[in-house]
């Protein structure tokens, strides 16, 4: 992990609940992490003593991963990818999973998560989640008797149960075989490991809660507020590494809602510097006031327009900006956001593509990641 | 007794006129920049090329790509800056993000757009639905007829073993590359075509090689909403000129999210698994020693069933490591007149898209009214019915594993389809096709003799 990215996710962590939390957090026996979904990669940005205990890695090999560094062959698709829709429409999830250790063996868990949000931001500040091994309750008897109420009621069962014969002889018969037997199948939590589970995150908040309270910026388990761009969308614009900005052009005077770390990084703005301003706050004196007019122009028009452009950065030092801007729109057809990409003129693409290409793939994803992100009907839409 | 249906072919091309106005041109000069005979000589094309690698790469790869920005994000980037190039040069028939689209409430989460452009202009024309391999024709349209400028880059696997990136590689003629070209009436952003060795007009029928490419297409995206699918004929493909389609939406379909029950492993780890509780019923197979191994039973399946005269849609998802097969017979309801008119009064053609839960609606009322009910009532109309769809399936697995074993031996004769079990009863045309299948034992079975 690079240590720009280090940084943010100490940061990530301090800046919200202080040092001190970490310390809280270790005293609690269970196996959980937090991610921040602001960082690109969503990356771990906490572990607890447990977790490292049960998947055998150290916290270096894991603070700055994302949680799937633990899925392997054998895990199930489709609920990694009900985690996928849970975190990209914010909200928790609770499901059996299974990961591998460091040494390789997988086991089986029981994988609760849920957003934790900023209380003034309205958006999502991390996700917390808390995995519970399950545990294996001793083997079936031989003799039919009972045996089909223990597969129904807790332990591992097949993936449907359908009381066909054939499926009740395959459990039995693998009896002597536990170890695929405990991969094959889809395991069950039981009641008291989905207790568990509840009681864990519930302890893991209210630390967060308690924490976020010192440094004055406030998490909570419910949403308030609306935010500049949802949570969604948010984690899809941040996959995306290049330097934009979002502007919202049905509020007055055109703020940016949204900036991206590789703008940040080249503007040498904070986010919260720059988001609720007008895009001109990077220009200067020498700007060249009819880039300006085209940049206006376009915008009016809803036409994508491509400028060069002299740009500020917050220490003074100007730059010449390739700067492409589109209309971008959402699920009901209509023009949520105009993008506009940077890009620093003389950079150069290792991949070889050109300048007005790269401006063109950021174009692309953000379209798809806006279009998406409002389909369903709880999202917003204008 | 020969089976049409009537329908509006989807102009995929700007070159697409109707077949009498095609043809009519040909006769003349081309000086359109294609990509046949006349135009190649001297034509330059991005190329992308991938590394062949042997399984999946695991999650782990994908998360060091990530974090470095290496090379499996490109195709992604390189896709859609090129798409988005096209789209300002205006060369799609509408801007598909104009078009209005939802999630419909429900369980399933069905996804409805609704455009009423796609299919203005074209006017019905007949297709035969009864013949899932029908030979190339070169008079019909077939993709070496679209403008360069409709192709975004070739897409081939590389000589080294690295991923890499020329930004203007001659088209070589000899070696028949595969491309990437745009869909002109896009169903969703991002929407492309994949065409294998365009220049050797390949009919539109699976082969390993072919399947593998579009495999590697999904796994080199690396995006879990870029979805490749494909259409037999008579399952809703209009061009017989083997294609992939593709194309963002970052929504998981239904059929991914519908509920599957393990129906067996095969040898080489391939793991096939059926959907229950969805309105199409179908296979979805994951897993495998290696990637050949995924992609070849897929293609064995696919084999089999052309061969053997079963209309199927296939749909690669989760970045290749989950794919799913569905048999169809929607067609031939509908040329057998027993598909009801209220569901015809839709024009929805189930093809993949459709079959895995989005459905593109041409009337505005159609779209205002669309529940999950609707959607339901259509795909159940699609699929085989259960007794059929043992019988596919179990042939189906026969086959799979009847490919398998003769990998290992290679000079298989014909004595050899005498091994297997004694066929089911009651499967009618289905037998005799497989036996067909059986006897000759490779691709090449029935078709061209
Ligand atoms: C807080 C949090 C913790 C996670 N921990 C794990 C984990 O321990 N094991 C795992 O397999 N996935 C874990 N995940 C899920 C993955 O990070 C990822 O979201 C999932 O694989 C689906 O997304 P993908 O398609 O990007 O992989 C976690 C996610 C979050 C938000």
């Amino acid at each position: 992990m690079e240590p720009p990215q280090l940084g943010l996710i100490e940061q990530s962590f301090n800046s919200r609940y202080s040092n001190w939390a970490r310390e809280a957090l270790d005293e609690l026996p269970d196996n959980f992490t937090i991610t921040d979904p602001c960082i690109s990669g969503h990356p771990i940005v906490f572990a607890s003593r447990g977790f490292l205990k049960m998947s055998g890695y150290s916290r270096d090999q894991v603070i700055g991963r994302n949680g799937r560094m633990f899925q392997g062959p054998n895990t199930c698709r489709r609920s990694v990818m009900e985690i996928r829709e849970a975190i990209r429409e914010e909200r928790g999830v609770e499901i059996s999973l299974l990961n591998y250790r460091k040494d390789g063996t997988p086991f089986w868990m029981l994988f609760r998560m849920t957003p934790v949000f900023g209380k003034d931001e309205g958006r999502v500040i991390h996700f917390v989640a808390v995995q519970v091994p399950i545990l294996r309750r001793r083997q079936r008897r031989r003799n039919g008797e009972g045996l089909c109420d223990e597969i129904l009621s807790n332990s591992c069962r097949r993936e449907v149960c359908s009381s066909s014969s054939v499926e009740l002889a395959g459990v039995s018969a693998a009896d002597s075989d536990c170890r695929a037997l405990e991969i094959e199948e889809k395991c069950e939590a039981s009641d008291t490991e989905k207790q568990l589970a509840a009681t864990a995150i519930s302890n893991v908040l209210s630390v967060l809660t308690h924490y976020s309270e010192s440094t004055g910026r406030l998490v909570c388990e419910k949403r308030f507020g609306p935010s500049l761009v949802s949570s969604s969308l948010h984690i899809s614009l941040g996959r995306i590494k290049q330097s934009f900005v979002l502007v919202d052009p049905h509020l007055p005077d055109i703020p940016i809602v949204y900036a991206s770390d590789a703008f940040l990084r080249m503007a040498g703005y904070a986010r919260n510097e720059v988001l609720g301003q007008n895009y001109r706050f990077l220009t200067g004196v020498d700007t060249d006031h009819s880039a300006l007019h085209q940049i206006k122009q376009s915008i009016q028009a809803q036409q994508a327009c491509s400028v060069r452009i002299l740009h500020y950065r917050k220490d003074k030092s100007s730059f010449w900006n390739l700067l492409h801007i589109s209309p971008v729109r959402n699920a009901t057809g209509k023009i949520a956001y105009f993008v506009g990409v940077q890009i620093e003129e003389g950079s150069v693409d290792r991949h070889g593509l050109s300048p007005e290409m790269r401006q063109l793939s950021v174009v692309g994803s953000i379209k798809v990641a806006v279009r998406s992100s409002s389909m369903s009907s709880s999202s917003k839409s204008s | 007794m020969m089976l049409r249906i009537k329908r509006v072919p989807t102009v995929v091309s700007n070159y697409q006129k109707d077949e009498g106005e095609d043809a009519a041109r040909r006769g003349g000069g081309c000086g359109r920049n294609c990509l046949q005979k006349c135009c190649i000589p001297g034509a330059k094309l991005p190329l992308y090329t991938f590394k062949r690698v042997e399984e999946i790469p695991g999650d782990k790869c994908v998360l060091e790509h990530d974090d470095n920005q290496a090379p499996v994000a490109f195709l992604d980037s390189l896709l859609l800056g090129q798409w988005e190039d096209r789209m300002q040069r205006g060369l799609f028939r509408y801007d598909v993000t104009a078009c209005e689209t939802k999630v419909i409430p429900g369980r399933c989460g069905f996804m409805a757009q609704l455009n009423e452009g796609r299919h203005l202009k074209k006017r019905p024309t007949e297709f035969r639905v009864d013949k899932v391999l029908q030979p190339f024709d070169g008079n019909k349209f077939n993709f070496t007829k679209v403008g360069q400028e409709e192709v975004l880059f070739q897409f081939d696997a590389s000589e080294d073993g690295e991923v890499q990136f020329f930004p203007d590689a001659p088209v070589d003629a000899d070696s028949s590359p595969s491309v990437v070209a745009i869909n002109v009436s896009p169903i969703e952003y991002g929407h492309v075509l994949l065409i294998p060795r365009i220049l050797e007009c390949l009919p539109q029928r699976i082969d390993r090689e072919s399947f593998l490419l579009a495999l590697y297409m999904a796994i080199e995206a690396g995006n879990p909403y870029f979805r490749l699918g494909y259409n037999s004929l008579g399952a809703f493909a209009t061009i017989n000129h083997l294609h992939f389609q593709a194309y963002y939406l970052a929504v998981p379909f239904p059929i991914e999210k519908a509920p599957t029950r393990k129906v067996t492993t095969l040898g080489d780890g391939v793991k096939i698994s059926e959907l229950f509780d969805y309105p199409v019923r179908g296979l979805v197979f994951e897993g495998g020693n290696t990637l050949q191994d995924l992609s070849n039973a897929v293609s064995d399946a696919c084999i089999f069933l052309q061969d053997n005269n079963i209309p199927h849609n296939v749909l690669i998802a989760d970045c290749g490591k989950r794919i799913f097969l569905l048999p169809q017979c929607y067609a031939e309801k509908q040329a057998l007149g027993e598909v009801s008119s209220e569901l015809l009064d839709t024009q929805v053609n189930p093809a993949v898209w459709e079959i895995s839960g989005h459905m593109v609606l041409k009337r505005k009322k159609d779209y205002e009214e669309a529940s999950e009910e609707n959607a339901w009532r259509l795909l159940a109309e699609v699929s085989l019915s259960e007794e059929r769809f043992e019988e596919v399936k179990a042939l189906i697995f026969e086959a799979c594993s009847y490919t398998l074993s003769e990998k290992e031996d290679e000079h298989l004769t014909q004595g050899a389809g005498d091994d297997k079990p004694p066929p089911l009863e009651g499967t009618g045309s289905i037998n005799k096709g497989r036996n067909c299948n059986m006897v000759s034992g490779t691709q090449e079975c029935l078709v061209l003799q």
